[in-house]
């Protein structure tokens, strides 16, 4: 690879702007999913800055701790937090080889979502309220539905490099096979029914609503308030980013940089931006087509997320080899 | 030219019944055309012995002395069956059970069915083999739910559904086999011809050939009725009208069977392997074994003798797939005398129901006292079936047994053993209609039956007698050049 | 030289299509209102003469044009138009009745597609077309119609069932030969019609005995 930059510092520049860029981007994303849903919906639009002006809003309201708590429920948003804007340091979409990249692997990455994901739940389970108790399972029960069609995915995904690190996924595909694969377009379809449900949104959990028959996530986040739910609806918004991100490197990786030049650089983030801005809106219009799905119809959801996935993985074998 | 002429009669027959069916002669001309059939069959088979192979219509037929023989028997039976169809309709319109369309449908569907019977048999192409044989379908599928009775509906969904699924996979391997035979055929119309994939068949590909047999064999399986895939067989006997059930025993498991042996002499060419004589064999040994066992208990007296074809063919089946000069032989006298023997069965069943109103053998009792003939026109058919001498059966399951020690010996006592039962339970069976209690307090005597009823019954029992004791020499040359068309050497 | 080099790999196009005919299958396996099932039936039918054509335009094979031609107006008009009037005419509606639930199914329908590309992977070796790899995924629809004929309990469900298996099989021959012999492919289709009139006669007769399309009722039926 002669595109390795030369100077170690850069690299570390990079990622560092990574950091920031999903630290800073991913309200805004929020903001766009929101106001093409509100468009839609014939509603007349919060602005792209609702979420920001949201998060502000809770870090200056003071903390209320609810009674019967421990050091899990404070502990819990930070963690939550730093693991997202960890993960954008693995997640290579600025560049395609930061410097983590040994540790870039998309199963390191799976492991820090769930980790993040069992944090939540714990915290979510401390107190004994029956609201947290149901939300952490509930979203307990998807993430272990989704994590096999997840795994089948990377999978899918890895079959091209032979490899689950990303910079090499990425290189892989920059060597010039056509983005149009069918194991891929099948994989991609997958991938958005995973993407969904990771992330509570539509068709699994309503992210706006409180009715507490069919809430996931935000059961879970009833009892905080303050700065630290500030931390956990940032950090979520964080998670809905990096996977799109993600989903960006593995099926549409077109125009990301591999060198430093500034030109090169500047390019792949006008791409980057235009495609989450297409990828918000496809959310969106998502969202006001499906109606919520019932509980007990989320596994057949994510049956069909893994039954895609796996299809994906098996075409590969008889068509592109 | 006779070979053109052997199809356009059934279809001229289809065509004139489906328009006049309906009316009071109809039944004498369907006989007529059947007896026409059976007479260009006989002249056919004739004129193959004499001259060799025919080949027509652009090479998709095809009649070599395998199939001539298969279509004198189809002819035959057909023939005989459709004067059986005159007597039973007739009855039948009696009791009030007949309209006169239903009587049309029947009447343009028979013939039908002998057209796609002989199309299958005369084909030369494998494609329209298996058009044909799904056609057989097509046309037997009413024909079984023709009494519109819950259990006659529920039976011909079953055998349309179950027949239909399995010959599905026959297609698939049609493909298959097209796919492989393409190869040094070239593609278009040659490379399904027999005769063509005959001079190819060791340069076939041997991996795509064995699974292509194996869908043949489960597809075409399916509508010989190989145990596991009979499911459909007892019902479709059982609940159609006992003219059907004495063809389909008779004729179409026979011409499902053919269509298996035309496959496997292509995969023996192109595997060099036993494996598809050993599929054969264990096909045709589980359905023997099976059958036996699920006569045990019947009470039905068709579907007693539904499973009795089921054991018949799996024999045959074991002894194809034991294979050799003496075995192979004895398989094709054996699908004969089934046949003959089977449908002069249904025959004289198909009057015993319709004179005790029930097919159910604990309703029927004292047969002998009320007709003595059927009685024992059942209780020789009986034994014919069973295997006891004079009867061909029994020479061709002595043969198929002697071959099978040699072949397969630790299956030789369970196949004795079902034997052994099938002989009691049918014959125990049998003397228990024929005498027992009385069921129904008064015997009413019935009426006469004609003369004419029986002699059907007669002939066929005759042949298989005569089959059995004094085998004509021409007809063992046939049955010889038959053997030598399925690729199997004599004197070895 | 590699082997892979002697065959180039399915190209992309005629691979997705064939994908999305698989994914229709499932589709099938999946569905629980008639007149949907009904509906992805013609949509099959669509991508199945998509995949014909595709095929047809990377192998150069100008009568594979006939055969999509034939396949849009059989299956894709006159088969969904028959059934459709079918499903009217007798006031068939509601939910397909399944023995075993939607997610085991397609568990079960993974494992018969795996079954299936293991068992043609040789197969799509020795093929030369351009559309050799999709020999499994024929086979693949092929067992998934049968699995669906094994699952579902109504009449209608059996029947689209084996309309699939149909098109499946077609599907088959195209891509492993680019089509059986015309007089072949024209039996068979003549079949099929033949067999779907069949089956409409048999849902009157079905009707009149049973006033129900449920094989439940045919089951409760004594037969001994």
């Amino acid at each position: 690879m002669a595109l390795i930059p030369t100077f170690p510092s850069f690299g570390w520049t990079i990622s560092l702007l990574q950091m920031l860029f999903v630290i800073f981007l991913a309200p805004l994303l929020y903001g766009w999913i929101g106001v093409v849903r509100a468009i839609l919906q014939n509603r007349r639009p919060a602005g792209l800055l609702q979420p920001w002006r949201n998060i502000l809003r809770l870090l200056r309201k003071e903390t209320i701790l609810p009674e019967g708590h421990s050091y899990l429920f404070l502990f819990v948003p930070p963690l939550f937090f730093f693991i997202m804007a960890g993960a954008s340091l693995l997640i290579p979409f600025l560049m395609v080889s930061p410097p983590l990249a040994p540790v870039a692997d998309a199963v390191t990455l799976v492991g820090l979502f769930s980790l993040a994901r069992f944090a939540m739940a714990a915290a979510a389970m401390d107190l004994g309220t029956p609201f947290g108790d149901m939300g952490g399972r509930r979203e307990m029960m998807v993430a272990f539905l989704t994590e096999p069609a997840t795994l089948m995915i990377l999978f899918t995904v890895s079959l091209w490099s032979g490899s689950t690190a990303i910079p090499s996924i990425l290189h892989s595909f920059s060597l010039g096979h056509s983005p149009f694969h069918p194991s891929l377009l099948i994989a991609a379809m997958a991938f958005i029914l995973v993407f969904l449900g990771e992330n509570a949104r539509l068709p699994i959990d309503n992210p706006s609503t409180h009715l507490e028959l069919t809430m996931i996530h935000e059961a879970m986040l009833l009892e905080y308030s303050g700065p630290l739910l500030a931390l956990m609806e940032w950090g979520s918004m964080q998670k809905l980013l990096l996977y799109l991100l993600l989903g960006i490197d593995f099926f549409a990786p077109l125009g990301i940089s591999r060198g430093l030049s500034p030109l090169s650089l500047l390019v792949g983030l006008v791409a980057l931006l235009g495609k989450l801005f297409v990828l918000g809106a496809g959310i969106a219009l998502i969202e006001s087509i499906f109606a919520k799905l019932r509980i007990f119809r989320i596994p057949e959801f994510t049956a069909l997320a893994y039954l895609l996935s796996t299809l994906g993985f098996l075409l590969h074998f008889v068509l592109e080899v | 030219m006779i070979l053109v002429l052997i199809l356009v009669v059934p279809m001229s027959g289809a065509l004139f019944l489906g328009l006049w069916g309906h009316k009071r002669f109809a039944s004498a001309v369907n006989i007529l055309f059947s007896l026409v059939t059976f007479a260009l069959t006989l002249l056919l088979a004739i004129r193959v012995d004499t001259q060799g192979p025919l080949i027509a219509l652009d090479e998709n037929l095809f009649v070599d002395s395998l199939s001539s023989l298969f279509l004198v028997i189809t002819g035959g039976v057909a023939a005989t069956t459709s004067f059986f169809s005159l007597r039973y309709m007739t009855i039948e319109g009696e009791h009030g059970h007949l309209t006169p369309e239903r009587t049309r449908l029947y009447l343009a569907l028979y013939q039908l069915f002998v057209l796609t019977m002989i199309v299958v048999l005369a084909s030369n192409n494998l494609g329209l083999l298996w058009v044909a044989l799904e056609g057989a379908t097509l046309a037997t599928v009413l024909l079984v739910g023709w009494t519109r009775t819950p259990a006659a509906i529920k039976a011909s969904w079953k055998y349309f559904i179950l027949c239909g699924v399995g010959i599905a996979q026959a297609l698939f391997g049609t493909i298959l086999l097209y796919f492989a035979s393409e190869k040094t055929l070239g593609p278009g119309g040659t490379a399904l011809l027999l005769t063509h994939l005959l001079t190819v068949k060791t340069q076939l590909e041997p991996t795509v050939i064995s699974l292509a047999f194996v869908f043949f064999v489960v597809g075409y399986g399916t509508k010989v009725g190989l145990v596991p895939l009979h499911n459909w067989l007892p019902d479709a006997h059982a609940e159609g009208p006992t003219p059907i059930s004495a063809v389909l025993s008779g004729l179409l498991l026979n011409v499902a069977l053919y269509a298996i042996l035309r496959v496997k002499i292509l995969a023996d060419g192109a595997l060099h392997s036993p494996m598809p004589s050993d599929l054969l064999m264990g096909f045709g040994f589980v359905s023997v074994l099976l059958a036996s066992i699920s006569m045990w208990k019947r009470q039905d007296i068709k579907r007693l003798f539904a499973y009795s074809s089921i054991e018949h063919m799996g024999l045959a089946t074991l002894a194809f797939g034991i294979g050799g000069p003496l075995a192979t032989f004895a398989g094709l006298l054996h699908m004969t005398t089934h046949s003959l023997v089977k449908s002069a069965i249904f025959f004289a069943v198909g009057h015993i129901v319709q004179t005790s109103g029930s097919q159910k053998i604990p309703s029927i009792r004292e047969i002998a006292a009320r007709t003595p003939g059927l009685s024992r026109a059942l209780l020789t058919g009986g034994l014919a079936i069973t295997g006891l001498p004079p009867f061909a059966l029994f020479a061709s399951e002595l043969l198929i047994m002697a071959e099978a020690i040699k072949r397969i010996p630790y299956a030789v006592p369970f196949l004795l053993l079902a034997l052994f039962i099938t002989f009691g339970v049918l014959i125990f069976r049998i003397l228990e209609m024929s005498g027992g209690e009385t069921a129904t307090p008064e015997i009413s005597p019935s009426r006469s039956h004609s003369r004419l009823t029986f002699f059907p019954i007669w002939i066929h029992l005759g042949m298989a007698l005569l089959l059995g004791t004094f085998f004509p020499a021409p007809l063992y040359e046939i049955y010889q050049k038959a053997i030598l068309s399925l690729g199997v050497s004599i004197g070895g | 030289m590699t082997p892979s080099l002697l065959h180039p790999p399915t190209s992309p196009l005629v691979g997705f299509l064939g994908s999305a005919l698989l994914l229709s299958s499932f589709a099938m396996l999946a569905m629980r209102r008639m007149g949907s099932l009904v509906r992805i039936f013609a949509l099959q039918g669509i991508l199945l003469t998509l995949s014909t054509l595709s095929v047809a335009l990377a192998a150069k094979e100008p009568h594979l044009f006939f055969s999509a031609l034939f396949t849009l107006a059989f299956k894709v008009l006159l088969l969904p138009f028959l059934l459709f009037r079918l499903l009217e005419r007798l006031h068939i509606r509601g939910e397909v009745e399944v023995l075993l639930n939607v997610p085991t199914t397609m568990v079960a329908g993974l494992f018969v597609v795996v079954f299936s590309f293991a068992l043609s992977a040789p197969i799509s070796e020795m093929a030369n077309t351009v559309s050799r790899g999709l020999i499994g995924v024929g086979l693949a629809a092929l067992l998934l119609s049968f699995l669906m004929m094994i699952t579902r309990r109504k009449a209608v469900t059996q029947v689209l069932g084996f309309l699939g298996m149909e098109n499946a099989l077609f599907f088959s021959a195209i891509n492993a030969t680019y089509g059986m012999p015309m007089v072949v492919e024209l039996g068979v289709a003549f079949d099929v019609l033949v067999g779907t009139f069949v089956f409409g006669i048999f849902f009157f007769q079905i009707r009149e005995t049973f006033e129900s399309f449920d094989l439940k009722h045919m089951d409760n039926t004594p037969t001994e």
